[in-house]
């Protein structure tokens, strides 16, 4: 069965065109009545083949999910509400780059960078305001140590629209995420508590500027 | 004394048709949703109380409280006007519909019709052409191009239809040799008319659903081209009225064609009133099923089944009509 324009005009229920034609109604008064006759058994074989679809149909069990009772397990990647993460030594991922905020469209995501004594960067304060947030995921994709994330929660509603604005403490979860065994810190060579130089990893062993020798 | 019994009786049958009507228009909005839920393998409203069944009230209360907006460039006093136009037209058709047998009360014959005019039927057709009016002044005082254009389509199509309307059951007038719809429903105590007219039959449930605007005669609010049509700028109550309208119509359909077709409130067994819920509200399951099953038609289309295939065929059926009474 196919459905819309072109069918009903095949069914005769509009037997008419403005071209005169032999299968049209003008044929109720000449020689052609039984090509309308035709017409006509075809458009109630038409209408009763699709009345009798919507009629089996009453019998099928619908194929809604009710929500509230029924939660479908979303897939791992849909994106929804956002986390900080932390490496799987428990540290901060996020070293304030402010990259997300940047690819961030609306502008949601803000945060204050600072510095640790052994020179690893955090973010001092960091906000997303949900209120906002239209979940588009370019801050996970734009963050360089897979800090931020987006998560397959997303039952947040609140009646006061400031609720929805997130603060640090709110957003830092203490797991990994998607990406469990990464650490940015592991292969920065940058000099932390993670490691000193030339320990990390894929890096060469350190090089005395000064002098010329191999 | 007898005066004042037969005033308070009147009253209290406008009472109770009014309240019925208007229940039963809110809760047909609630089976239209559900049924067409359930023809599209969904569930339709299910929250607002068990089963959904308080959900009329909600949707009430909901359009009670909303804005009653008015558009800057509307006519106003029109604008105000035509929705009432429409709920009141199918309420006040209802007026001549004989929902039951004649019961005493109190050694009073009580007919359970509200008034028996001798030309019920042309009170119908007078009303149900006034319809038209609260669809196209609506449409018009929107000052709105969506409005406008389902205002107009609302005209053209109710006058066209106003037509096989009226052709379809002139055979009926033929075989109960009465306009009054208590006749006719008295002519039918052998056999329901459908049985012996059934050409009219499916021409007078064609037009009647174009008569009230529902699927596949849906042009003057063709939601998806003209946004709603010549209700696009109501809102709140107003809005609800033209639903109202819609719904009460969609009653007085069942009621007419239960009056006309289906032999009235006639039935075995059941007392006459319920019969006559029964078969109003298997017209409206039958409308319901109808709207969920057919496409809208193109507008060409709506005009050439109207005048070129129904009315022909209901002339056609009127002279047979007339032969066989003749023979």
């Amino acid at each position: 069965m196919r459905y819309g324009m072109r069918d009903v005009t095949e069914t005769g229920l509009y037997p008419i065109s403005h071209i005169p034609h032999p299968t049209s109604v003008h044929a109720v008064f000449n020689t052609e009545g039984c090509i309308l006759m035709k017409n006509v058994w075809e458009a109630a074989v038409a209408l009763a083949t699709g009345f009798a679809t919507t009629f089996k149909h009453l019998f099928r069990k619908p194929i809604t999910e009710e929500y509230p009772e029924y939660k479908r397990v979303l897939p791992e990647r849909a994106r929804a509400v956002i986390i900080l993460t932390r490496d799987p030594d428990g540290g901060e991922r996020c070293v304030a780059c402010y990259l997300c905020s940047a690819a961030c469209p609306v502008s949601c995501i803000s945060m204050q960078s600072a510095e640790r004594e052994d020179g690893r960067r955090y973010a001092s304060w960091f906000r997303i305001n949900f209120a906002r947030c239209i979940y588009c995921g370019l801050c996970e994709e734009a963050c360089p140590t897979s800090a931020i994330q987006l998560t397959p929660y997303f039952e947040t509603c609140e009646r006061d629209i400031l609720k929805l604005v997130y603060e640090k403490e709110d957003l830092l979860v203490d797991h990994g995420g998607k990406d469990k065994e990464y650490n940015f810190y592991r292969y920065a060579g940058v000099v932390t508590e993670v490691g000193d130089k030339g320990t990390h990893i894929k890096e060469g062993k350190p090089v005395n500027i000064k002098s010329n020798m191999p | 004394m007898n005066w004042i019994l037969g005033f308070i009786i009147l009253i209290a049958k406008l009472g109770v048709v009014l309240v019925g009507l208007l229940l039963l228009a809110a809760y047909l909005v609630l089976l239209e949703r559900k049924f067409l839920g359930r023809l599209q393998i969904r569930y339709g409203p299910n929250r607002a109380g068990k089963f959904g069944l308080l959900q009329p009230f909600a949707d009430t209360i909901k359009m009670l409280t909303k804005e009653d907006t008015v558009p800057a460039e509307a006519d106003r006093v029109l604008f105000l006007l035509a929705p009432a136009v429409v709920a009141s037209e199918a309420l006040l058709i209802f007026a001549v519909v004989p929902f039951g047998a004649t019961i005493t009360l109190w050694g009073k014959k009580v007919p359970m019709v509200i008034t028996d005019l001798n030309v019920g039927l042309l009170y119908v057709f007078a009303l149900a052409s006034l319809g038209v009016y609260g669809v196209a002044l609506g449409g018009w005082a929107s000052n709105s191009k969506y409005s406008l254009i389902g205002g107009i389509r609302g005209a053209a199509q109710m006058i066209s239809y106003e037509l096989s309307l009226g052709l379809s059951l002139v055979p009926i007038v033929m075989l109960a040799r009465s306009f009054s719809l208590v006749d006719i429903v008295r002519a039918q105590a052998d056999y329901p008319f459908i049985l012996v007219q059934p050409v009219s039959f499916m021409i007078f449930l064609i037009s009647a659903v174009a008569e009230t605007k529902r699927i596949p005669f849906d042009l003057p609010e063709a939601e998806n081209e003209l946004g709603a049509g010549y209700h696009t700028e109501y809102s709140g109550m107003r809005f609800g009225l033209f639903f109202l309208g819609e719904y009460v119509n969609l009653q007085v359909l069942g009621a007419l064609v239960t009056v006309f077709f289906l032999g009235g409130w006639r039935g075995p067994l059941l007392p006459p009133v319920v019969w006559f819920l029964i078969k109003v509200l298997a017209v409206a399951v039958l409308m319901i099923w109808v709207r969920g099953t057919l496409p809208r038609l193109r507008y060409d289309q709506l005009m050439h089944l109207g005048w070129k295939f129904l009315v022909p065929v209901a002339l056609l059926n009127i002279v047979a009509t007339g032969a066989f009474l003749l023979i």
